[in-house]
């Protein structure tokens, strides 16, 4: 199960996701992204430090939009993730195409930066 | 030691495969980071044959053995009557044109392979066997 929360913080929408994302419950995640994007955010911080599980479901929901934000010139950098999930990431050379930071504050630094 | 889970192809029992496989390998040597890896390549497999060979049918069963030897080895096997689809014979896609397609799917394989040394798929008794092998 997944609970996800959105909350807005200096013109940036964050996204935080607590609790384990798996084939069953990716779906939140999706929705989640696609409202941020379709609310007109260009700033988009995800908060990972309550994820405590992600499969490939979820790494799927990240790489599907890299294109369309790039396009879209929407600046999504994720931040707070464990070891273990961060590890998830690193397995499949994907924490090289997303934009991932270890705190809250490197991250809006980042997104703020990118958004220039 | 060997351990058993019998689930129905339910999206909603990955939960309850990834706690069995947790209290199985608890305090046998393996560190956080390894048990995550492993957690993860089998929920992969169990969602993969829940999803393309059972269409989430829960009253579809499939079993998990896990069977621990000396030497911090692991095997584990995934049993179920469906249709085999035999991950070795899958070419993965590159990851370039995996995110330039848009693609959500195509990287569950990739994990497996990656963090298993060895699968393998057996036909015992009418029923497919898809074992996995890990040593620590």
């Amino acid at each position: 199960m997944v609970h996800i929360k959105r909350l807005q913080e200096d013109g940036a929408d964050i996204i935080a996701i607590i609790g384990e994302i798996d084939a069953s419950s990716s779906i939140e995640l999706d929705l989640a992204i696609a409202k941020s994007v379709g609310d007109g955010y260009r700033k988009i911080l995800v908060d990972c430090n309550g994820l405590e599980y992600i499969s490939s479901a979820g790494l799927g929901v990240f790489m599907s939009y890299i294109e369309e934000l790039k396009d879209k010139k929407v600046y999504l950098v994720l931040f707070g993730l464990k070891e273990r999930v961060l590890n998830t990431f690193s397995i499949l050379g994907l924490a090289d195409l997303l934009n991932i930071r270890e705190t809250k504050s490197d991250a809006k630094k980042l997104v703020d930066e990118l958004s220039v | 030691m060997s351990y058993q889970y019998n689930i129905g192809c339910s999206l909603n029992n990955l939960k309850g495969v990834r706690e069995f496989i947790r209290n199985s390998l608890k305090g046998q040597g393996v560190s956080e980071l390894e048990m995550g890896a492993i957690v993860l390549a089998l929920d992969e497999m169990c969602s993969n044959l829940m999803i393309h060979a059972h269409h989430c049918n829960p009253d579809h069963k499939i079993s998990m053995n896990i069977h621990i030897s000396g030497h911090q080895q692991f095997v584990f096997e995934i049993i179920d009557d469906g249709s085999m689809f035999d991950i070795n014979q899958y070419q993965e896609q590159e990851l370039d044109s995996l995110v330039h397609e848009k693609r959500k799917g195509g990287l569950g394989i990739r994990l497996v392979k990656s963090i298993m040394d060895k699968v393998e798929y057996l036909r015992e008794d009418g029923k497919n066997i898809c074992r996995l092998t890990k040593t620590i």
